[in-house]
């Protein structure tokens, strides 16, 4: 278990991570999520001892990371899969990493097995692709056999195959009985594999929460009516006291309970219904409306309504687009 | 790719239990530092390029050096054999300099270092095993080095001119001495290199440490500038190969035990910067 306590990080007047607190318990799959910026790989090096806090503590299983006697046997941990010596070969490279903490050396074939590098274990690491060096940081992230795991995104710029790979290898971590935190700042790919998820911005815990809990709360359940009359049902429903706005393309979106209400209403005002669809916000909507203050960096559209999110004039768009992109992956 | 899952409780049955494993340990760590030293090409070359500056250029010194000794009558007065065999460790310090401050700056170029400080958290260790083993290396490719050249070198004196011998009284001393010179420099660039952690600053320094201040201090006062360059850290060092102390020199162990405290003020300075800086 990693537990995350009033940590403070300050970068010179940037405050990186502010009195964050939070714990990543064994056996799930807890999804590190926040926008570009927000404190993510900070706090994971301060898991690792690598950037000391201001102020806080973080503990593995109650010691503090540079009390643990076999370090990468406790936690093994990947960063950034390109912080290696190039001119090392990948065998030579886990060689190292595994006598510094007395591991067999027999080790590193196992776990270049496991990530199937076996074949270039010889070549120099730094003619790796991407997807190979993010292979080669979780071989060495499994060098010790460590009961916690740490990624820092873990797919960023991997092929479907690796993403299904690293989505896999997550959960057959977890489901071992392992401490498993991953970051990313895609929903879409937390959605599919956490089963807990941590939420930052700006350094701040915006949510902890299991991932069921964040789907039910996040998602704005709105109904896309269409009728003969929309006038005259729009006028009906808000008497029923819903809230009802015209939709961008054309008919009514009516926010509020389901769908058997609105069928009900337009019944007894007998206007002919004909489309009655659920709008469910994506996961990255909801994320997105989680975080929106939190955001560092935000690109504004020239000439586009400025404040304004996409998702509201978009909200059929943007479903569709994460579906395909869920697709893909699948 | 196919992927093989050994569980975590497979493992831990495979090795006896979940029971606490043997601590890491400092030689575990110079094992880790060793091989980190070895499979790298960077090393090899610069070893390479110490070893065959100080030889190649030190034995065509030498010989050009004794051809003129025949010629040049002044030459006779203050001809020392031993230190004309040595006269090409000036070019060949800056390989092992170079090497040095890679084996640290390296690590934080290409990022290393945060996998390194995660395996090993205690620093202090880490840089004292990486010191100690680089230290080792340099040593042993330092005294190849002096007495390779010096053997050459007055080989290539030859007839034309009186050469020096092991024998001699001190020269056995020069000859091991220009070996530990060599190491010390290049230990003196780990520390240097740890400072900066940037392989072009940590090159620079060294060459401002080795050539641009000594050189700086002919425009001062000659008060002044005799006191800096008997006591320039590795102006004083290099005392340790010279067969016999100039004017304004300490002796040559005092002069290398300023080097070697130089060094110490360094990798003090380097672990604690090393300990309260982030990585």
């Amino acid at each position: 278990m990693i537990e995350i306590s009033h940590l403070t990080k300050r970068y010179g007047t940037t405050v990186a991570v502010d009195d964050l607190s939070f714990r990543v318990e064994p056996g799930k799959v807890t999804g590190f999520l926040g926008p570009n910026g927000a404190g993510k790989t900070t706090t994971m090096r301060a898991v690792l001892g690598l950037d000391v806090p201001a102020s806080g503590t973080v503990t593995i299983d109650g010691r503090h990371y540079r009390d643990l006697p076999v370090p990468l046997r406790e936690v093994g941990a990947l960063l950034d899969a390109k912080a290696l010596h190039g001119g090392r070969s990948a065998a030579k490279h886990l060689q190292a990493l595994a006598l510094s903490n007395g591991i067999p050396l027999s080790r590193v074939d196992e776990v270049l097995q496991m990530v199937g590098l076996q074949g270039v274990a010889r070549r120099r690491a730094g003619g790796f692709s991407l997807g190979m060096s993010q292979r080669l940081g979780v071989a060495a992230a499994l060098l010790g056999d460590p009961g916690i795991v740490m990624f820092d995104e873990p797919v960023n710029g991997l092929d479907p195959e690796g993403i299904l790979w690293i989505r896999e290898l997550m959960r057959d971590l977890a489901s071992e009985g392992r401490t498993v935190l991953v970051s990313s700042h895609l929903m879409s790919e937390m959605a599919l594999t956490a089963d807990h998820l941590i939420v930052i911005g700006r350094g701040r815990l915006i949510a902890d929460t299991s991932i069921s809990d964040f789907i039910q709360a996040g998602s704005v359940s709105q109904t896309l009516v269409r009728s003969r009359d929309d006038a005259l049902l729009a006028s009906r429903l808000s008497q029923a006291g819903l809230s009802v706005r015209p939709g961008d393309a054309g008919g009514l979106v009516c926010s509020g309970p389901g769908i058997e209400r609105i069928g009900d209403i337009a019944l007894e005002a007998r206007v002919a219904l004909d489309e009655l669809t659920p709008i469910r916000a994506s996961l990255e909507e909801a994320f997105m409306e989680l975080t929106r203050n939190s955001v560092d960096y935000v690109a504004s559209t020239p000439g586009g309504a400025h404040g304004s999110r996409p998702a509201t004039h978009s909200e059929g768009a943007s479903e569709k687009q994460s579906e395909f992109s869920e697709e893909a992956y699948r | 790719m196919t992927t093989t899952v050994v569980t975590h409780a497979d493992r831990q049955r495979n090795t006896g239990g979940s029971g606490p494993h043997r601590p890491a340990s400092f030689s575990d760590v110079a094992r880790s530092e060793w091989v980190k030293l070895t499979s790298v090409r960077s090393t090899w070359i610069t070893l390479t390029v110490t070893v065959l500056l100080g030889v190649g250029v030190g034995t065509l010194i030498s010989g050009l050096a004794a051809s003129r000794y025949s010629t040049d009558q002044h030459l006779h007065q203050s001809w020392d054999p031993t230190s004309v065999s040595f006269r090409a460790l000036v070019i060949a310090q800056l390989a092992i300099a170079v090497l040095g401050t890679l084996v640290i700056t390296s690590e934080y170029g290409t990022g290393l270092i945060r996998t390194s400080l995660a395996a090993v958290p205690s620093r202090r260790r880490f840089l004292a095993a990486k010191a100690t083993v680089f230290s080792a290396v340099a040593l042993v490719v330092g005294e190849v080095t002096a007495f390779v050249a010096f053997l050459l070198g007055q080989a290539a004196i030859g007839t034309s001119a009186p050469h020096a011998n092991l024998g001699q009284p001190g020269v056995l001393r020069a000859v091991i001495g220009a070996g530990l010179y060599l190491a010390a420099i290049g230990l003196l660039s780990v520390g240097i290199g740890t400072l900066l952690r940037n392989t072009a600053a940590g090159i620079s320094a060294m060459v401002a440490l080795l050539f641009v201040l000594p050189g700086l201090v002919q425009a001062l006062p000659s008060s002044w500038a005799n006191a800096i360059t008997e006591w320039w850290p590795t102006q004083a060092g290099s005392q340790v190969y010279a067969l016999h102390g100039g004017a304004h020199t300490l002796s040559a162990w005092a002069g290398f035990a300023v080097l070697i405290a130089f060094n110490a003020v360094v990798f003090g300075f380097a672990q604690w910067m090393l300990v309260r800086r982030d990585a």
